[in-house]
């Protein structure tokens, strides 16, 4: 039997197992939306902005280990989710993007709602295409979620002519994917991974330091059994979070720009450093002139080879998934330590020592008040309040800074944010995508009063689907990292960081139906959290807490510095 | 240091824009490209002529490599090589300078494809030093037009790029 093209659309949605799809209706996808009326197999979410379907869709993959699905129409459909696309490409997160475009005979004429799908997005997706042909439809879906998913993952486009949508074939979705041109390596190179278990048997000073790349390839569990058979510090980025558990001894912290004192001391003097799906971003290490100083020996894991050696000269690089390396290396460090290999105990000693002096700094201590509330006190009293176990999503800004060093998350895929891009406002959203995953899940979005603001219509959303998203909004009526910089680099010159003339976000959230507080005592922090978490379990409820105008993320490093040239407070300015 | 980057690639549209597009969007430079099919028409051969320290030459070939439509990439000036450019010049040949172009295209082993009454064009393949070399030793005003396709190249003996 020969179906439309649109009916192909979803039923390969179907055979890939998709549950929930983001999107927004338009006129070069109408094909595609009527066959999703009439079937009820993949549910499909509406938002209000097509940047918040795409964002939704990236958390929804985030948050679980499914490929996120979006449909958006052509033109501006397309331009509006490009913000969206560009921030998943950023961290690396496995999508596909279907979008409408004008009937194949009308491409290139500047037809209504035309754009150049596949050239606008180009840049910022892993791969694109352009169906002309209904026959190709299948196969091309069926490579693109192939593609999304397996390597170093990203975002992939199909666009789809309305015509092509429109026009019949027989369906037959392929059982698998061959391609002469993508076959990514998964298994590291032997040599390599001897290399790197007499390193680090041998290592003194060993620093383990680990990014996204453990948290996509599913390698927490892993993780974790390596630091701990080894018993090294370990350190795990901002999109790493959650990769080893923040509640051990050996979790140092965040490393760089507002990462720990210790783990910016220990990552520039250790001996031996094992990077894991990191990627040596200049958030994480500074300045990598300022980096290379101390001589150190580094093993680098990473499924993509363009990541290795590209900021930072590594001497043991190791190709391959990072999941199957970390299985493969811990065995052979098990292997290795049975057969009698010994590990430099009285070194490590001695380096344990001297982490626990750094640690003693104790760089996010804050002044409390009993009169304004601190923005680290409520993230402090949310991890309280949800037992440690919330899903947390946050936008960008100081509010995410303090998201992420006082939220401790132990396990993966609990921590969502836009790491590479920081794309402002995807937090709504992310809380939005995460809840279509776990709908009986603590979802918390960690925001500001500028953030919010960029996708504040999913407000809207979260009423027609009922999303029970609590909204902590560390309102300080500054945008906060704006004016952090302002203050220490730009003479406190405080331009456009101000925000006058916010809205009433109490009165807001009612408007939208949901529940607002505003809390402007430290004494009420508790209180409310308790009742967003409890008595308003079931709905929205926007929590805007007027915080402290003045706090600023520390430590800090200045962007240019080295790793360890860190302002530990307003004292070191 | 000069380097000529050979890709393989897939015979798709718009697959030369993503290389082009992955030059420009991390600052690489280009000086020449040239692009066709090859005998299987279903892939496309690509010769880059770049320049960079070997740690940027080894980026751009690892993100070359990661373009879903790329199937493989050499840098052939890590071993021994041929280069080869062709240029069109159309150069004005009247009275006596007439007998000095031929002259000239002799010595340089071009050939004269096409005459007018007031002029010569001149096919010369070479390396780029060799057609920069004629086009020093006529004099500028006697040329009317020039067109180079950019560096071709392929290894030495026995190695090839091949699926």
């Amino acid at each position: 039997m020969e179906l439309t093209g649109a009916e192909i659309v979803v039923r390969c949605l179907q055979e890939e197992g998709v549950e929930h799809l983001f999107g927004y209706p338009g006129g070069a996808v109408l094909y595609i939306y009527d066959a999703i009326y009439s079937q009820d197999k993949v549910e499909h979410i509406l938002v209000r902005h097509e940047q918040a379907a795409v964002h939704a869709a990236d958390a929804y993959s985030r948050s679980t280990e499914k490929v996120g699905v979006c449909l958006v129409t052509s033109g501006p459909g397309v331009t509006n989710a490009v913000t969206g696309i560009a921030t998943a490409y950023m961290d690396s997160i496995p999508m596909v993007i279907l979008s409408g475009q004008v009937p194949t005979h009308a491409i290139g004429e500047d037809a209504f709602q035309e754009c150049d799908t596949v050239g606008i997005t180009r840049p910022c997706v892993k791969h694109n295409f352009l169906v002309k042909d209904v026959k190709d439809l299948a196969a091309t879906i069926k490579k693109a979620f192939h593609i999304a998913a397996s390597g170093r993952p990203g975002p992939v486009l199909v666009d789809i002519p309305k015509d092509v949508s429109r026009n019949k074939c027989r369906f037959d979705y392929p059982k698998s994917v061959s391609m002469r041109s993508y076959n990514p390596v998964t298994r590291g190179h032997q040599g390599q991974l001897k290399k790197a278990v007499s390193l680090l048997l041998g290592a003194e000073r060993p620093m383990i330091y680990t990014g996204g790349g453990v948290i996509l390839a599913n390698a927490a569990p892993e993780l974790n059994r390596m630091v701990d058979l080894l018993g090294f510090p370990v350190t795990n980025t901002l999109m790493g979070l959650g990769g080893y558990r923040a509640s051990d001894p050996k979790f140092v912290g965040m490393p760089g720009m507002h990462g720990t004192y210790e783990a910016n001391m220990a990552m520039q003097h250790c001996d031996v450093l094992i990077a894991v799906g990191a990627r040596f971003d200049d958030r994480v290490i500074g300045n990598p002139k300022h980096f290379a100083q101390n001589p150190r020996k580094i093993v680098h894991i990473d499924i993509d080879p363009s990541s290795i050696s590209k900021r930072v000269k590594v001497d043991v690089p190791i190709v391959g998934d990072v999941r199957e390396t970390l299985i493969e290396l811990t065995t052979m460090l098990e292997d290795g330590l049975a057969a009698g290999q010994k590990q430099n105990t009285l070194g490590l000693e001695a380096w344990w020592k001297q982490i626990a002096e750094w640690r003693r700094k104790d760089c996010l201590k804050y002044k409390g008040s009993d009169e304004v509330i601190k923005p680290q006190f409520v993230v402090e009293k949310l991890w309280e309040v949800t037992g440690g176990d919330a899903f947390v999503t946050s936008d960008v800004g100081q509010h995410q800074m303090f998201a992420a060093q006082f939220y401790r998350f132990d396990k993966p895929r609990r921590w969502i944010n836009s790491g590479g891009l920081g794309t402002m406002g995807v937090g709504l959203p992310y809380a939005m995508g995460v809840l279509k995953a776990h709908p009986e899940a603590q979802v918390a979005c960690v925001t500001g009063e500028g953030s919010i603001q960029m996708c504040i219509q999913e407000l809207s959303t979260c009423k027609q689907y009922g999303l029970p998203v609590k909204i902590v909004n560390l309102n300080n009526r500054y945008l906060g990292m704006v004016r952090q910089w302002q203050e220490i680099e730009y003479g406190s010159r405080y331009s456009q960081s101000y925000m006058d003339a916010l809205p009433d976000f109490v009165a807001l959230a009612e408007a939208y139906g949901h529940v607002g507080i505003r809390v402007e005592k430290p004494a009420d922090v508790e209180p409310a959290l308790r009742d967003a978490f409890g008595k308003y379990k079931d709905r929205l409820v926007f929590l805007d807490f007027i915080t402290d105008q003045t706090e600023n993320v520390w430590p800090m490093v200045q962007g240019g510095k080295g790793l360890t040239e860190m302002l530990l407070g307003a004292e070191d300015l | 240091m000069r380097h000529i980057v050979s890709i393989l690639i897939e015979n798709e549209a718009g697959a030369l824009s993503r290389v082009v597009g992955l030059f420009s969007a991390r600052g690489y430079n280009i000086e020449t490209l040239t692009v066709a099919p090859t005998e299987d028409k279903s892939l496309s051969r690509m010769t880059i002529v770049t320049s960079g320290s070997d740690e940027v030459i080894e980026q751009i070939t690892k993100q070359l490599n990661r373009l879903i439509d790329v199937v493989k990439v050499v840098d052939l000036t890590e071993s021994p090589y041929n280069e080869r450019e062709l240029m069109l010049i159309k150069v004005r040949a009247t009275g006596k300078e007439r007998e000095e172009m031929k002259r000239m295209t002799d010595i340089f082993r071009g050939r004269i494809i096409d005459v007018s009454e007031k002029t010569y064009t001149i096919e010369l393949t070479g390396d780029g030093g060799k057609l920069d070399a004629f086009i020093d030793a006529l004099d500028r005003a006697s040329i009317l037009e020039t067109v180079r396709t950019g560096s071709s190249g392929i290894a030495r003996g026995e190695r090839v790029l091949k699926v």
